[in-house]
């Protein structure tokens, strides 16, 4: 038996996505966003299994992962809450869904909750400037937030994940 | 079927029309129609489509690639989402068709990582194609024209939306923008020749091959053919995608939106241009106004400031850090906004930070530095109410120090 490696994971479940340029330097952003999106973050040990899979040196890999911001070399909350902070959004009151957010979560932007299963950021444009103000919840962006109903957001969100769990 | 309507790209048209009809005509005959029909680039550089194609197709090399550029990270910019998600179909086809017109066989969508909800969606949508016959090998059942697509994710960088910067992403590099010349036509994906066009500009294909170059000519301007989709956002009542003929003034979008209290209209983003009011009659074209699609619409009590700051903060993060008048001018211009605000700034600091403008908009490598102060400079000069200056004079300017 091989050693647990992200690595070899990946392109089984990834392989059949990847039409192009398999095994070639190319792969590496799809790679790294599958490691992020099952992992909630890219540690140093699958950073060095990539750079040997595509045959490059591991600091590049981290150079890549440090230049995008969905891409974090530190461990993020289970879900990940990305307020809006472009110009319509402010207008519409994001500032009061952050603090909403803040509150509700006991944590300030850019911190992740004790318990480990939220991390609050802001972002810019995230293509929602008419239904502001916009945040997204891990993959899915929601729109009219109104400061008042944070709270029962987040209570959601942990629940779902404990219906999960029980399954 | 989606039930949205307007000029051209909300215009009807059955799946297929348009890339059935390129391959009877033949790649040459699609070649000469999107140049006759004056289609010029919707990401908001405005190049001319046809133009750009050829150079893909004169450019010699072993393969050849199409790139749609679905980043769309403009703020204020969602028309390119609604094409998605309502019309991913057309995207394809136009991807195909351009495919056809330059020789590439593989063409990728490089998706904004904030919309990757919509990946599932997609992926259904072009294996429904490939069932259909619209993609794979053989389209149409044409001898000898293959064509794919892989959808690729951003991951939350704006300056990948610049077409050397998407490439180099897609190569799996950090974003940062390549020197142009060479242009992607000619050296561009793993140094292949490769056209990258926005979404909408490939929405338009099918529809200019369907209906002919003389029908799109019909709407717009000389200069500026056919329609453009704005996002509209902000303070109106109505906000949302709209398709206009390009012509279209900052009034009658007002007036459209309801947006009757406006004092200000900043157009193409935190890129483009703050528009006063007295200025409301100017047009939406390349010749005018130009804009990826982006209007945000400021009411009665704004402060013009908030925005060229918040614009200002936005590019603060978004610089890459490549080159110098970029990656140290926009923290020096967010800086002045800031004095600005807090009435400190002396009329020798605003000069400075104006010359310092014009400095990032010739020397910066890309259109994000050259693009930064736009906003900034058009407020200063367009909104002299929202700020006074500061009567003393210092002796240290955050410049100099
Ligand atoms: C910082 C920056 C961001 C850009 N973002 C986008 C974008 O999100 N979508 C887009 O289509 N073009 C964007 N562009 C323009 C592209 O570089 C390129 O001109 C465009 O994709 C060409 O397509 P078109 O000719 O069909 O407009 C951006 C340019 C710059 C400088
Ligand atoms: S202008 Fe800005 S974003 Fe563009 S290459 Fe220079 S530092 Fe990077
Ligand atoms: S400008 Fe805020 S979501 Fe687009």
């Amino acid at each position: 038996m091989k050693p647990e490696c992200a690595v070899e994971k990946i392109i089984e479940e990834g392989g059949k996505k990847i039409v192009v340029c398999d095994t070639t330097r190319a792969r590496l952003l799809p790679v790294l966003q599958d490691v992020q999106d099952r992992k909630g973050y890219i540690s140093d040990k699958d950073m060095q299994q990539i750079a040997d899979m595509l045959g490059i040196h591991p600091v590049e890999v981290y150079s890549v992962v440090t230049f995008y911001s969905f891409l974090t070399a530190e461990k993020k909350g289970k879900h990940l809450i990305r307020v809006s902070n472009c110009m319509p959004n402010v207008m519409k009151g994001s500032e009061k869904v952050i603090k909403a957010f803040e509150k509700a979560l006991k944590i300030k932007v850019g911190q992740t909750t004790e318990d480990g299963q939220f991390t609050l950021e802001e972002t810019g444009c995230i293509g929602m400037c008419d239904r502001a103000p916009a945040i997204m919840v891990d993959n899915e962006l929601v729109g009219n937030v109104k400061p008042g109903a944070v709270k029962k957001l987040i209570d959601g969100l942990s629940k779902a994940k404990k219906k999960k769990a029980k399954k | 079927m989606p039930m949205r309507q307007g000029p051209v790209i909300f215009s009807e048209i059955e799946p297929y029309a348009g890339i059935k009809k390129a391959i009877e005509m033949g790649s040459g005959a699609v070649l000469d129609e999107v140049k006759d029909s004056n289609l010029k680039g919707r990401g908001g550089a405005g190049f001319p489509t046809g133009l750009k194609w050829s150079f893909a197709v004169i450019a010699e090399a072993e393969r050849k690639f199409v790139v749609c550029n679905a980043d769309e990270g403009e703020p204020g910019t969602f028309k390119d989402k609604v094409l998605l998600e309502e019309y991913p179909g057309l995207i394809f086809e136009g991807m195909a068709i351009a495919g056809f017109a330059v020789g590439a066989d593989c063409g990728f969508l490089y998706l904004r990582g904030e919309y990757r909800s919509m990946v599932p969606m997609l992926e259904k949508k072009l294996s429904e194609m490939r069932t259909g016959g619209a993609l794979g090998k053989k389209i149409m059942g044409a001898d000898g024209f293959d064509f794919d697509i892989e959808i690729r994710l951003g991951s939350g960088a704006y300056v990948c939306g610049e077409e050397t910067a998407l490439i180099e992403s897609l190569e799996g590099n950090r974003g940062e923008p390549r020197n142009r010349p060479p242009f992607p036509v000619n050296t561009g994906f793993l140094g292949y020749p490769t056209a990258v066009n926005n979404v909408e500009t490939m929405t338009a294909v099918p529809h200019i091959i369907a209906k002919g170059p003389g029908w799109f000519k019909t709407f717009g301007t000389e200069g500026s053919s056919g329609s453009k989709l704005l996002s509209v956002s902000g303070d109106c009542e109505k906000p949302g995608v709209y398709e206009v003929p390009f012509g279209i003034t900052v009034k009658e979008i007002l007036k459209m939106t309801g947006a009757a209290g406006a004092r200000a209209v900043q157009v193409g983003g935190a890129s483009g241009c703050c528009v006063p009011k007295k200025e409301f009659g100017r047009k939406i074209s390349f010749e005018d106004l130009s804009t990826g699609g982006s209007v945000m619409i400021f009411g009665r009590e704004r402060n013009m400031l908030d925005a060229a700051e918040n614009f200002l903060r936005f590019f603060d993060e978004e610089s890459c850090g490549q080159c110098t008048p970029c990656r140290e001018g926009v923290p020096v211009l967010l800086e002045g906004v800031r004095t600005l605000k807090r009435g400190e700034c002396t009329k020798g600091y605003l000069d400075d930070l104006l010359s310092l403008a014009e400095s990032m908009q010739c020397a910066s490598k890309c259109g994000l530095g050259q693009s930064a102060p736009n906003a900034l400079v058009s407020i200063i000069n367009g909104f002299k109410g929202d700020y006074k200056l500061s009567k003393k004079i210092k002796e240290e300017r955050a410049f100099h120090g």
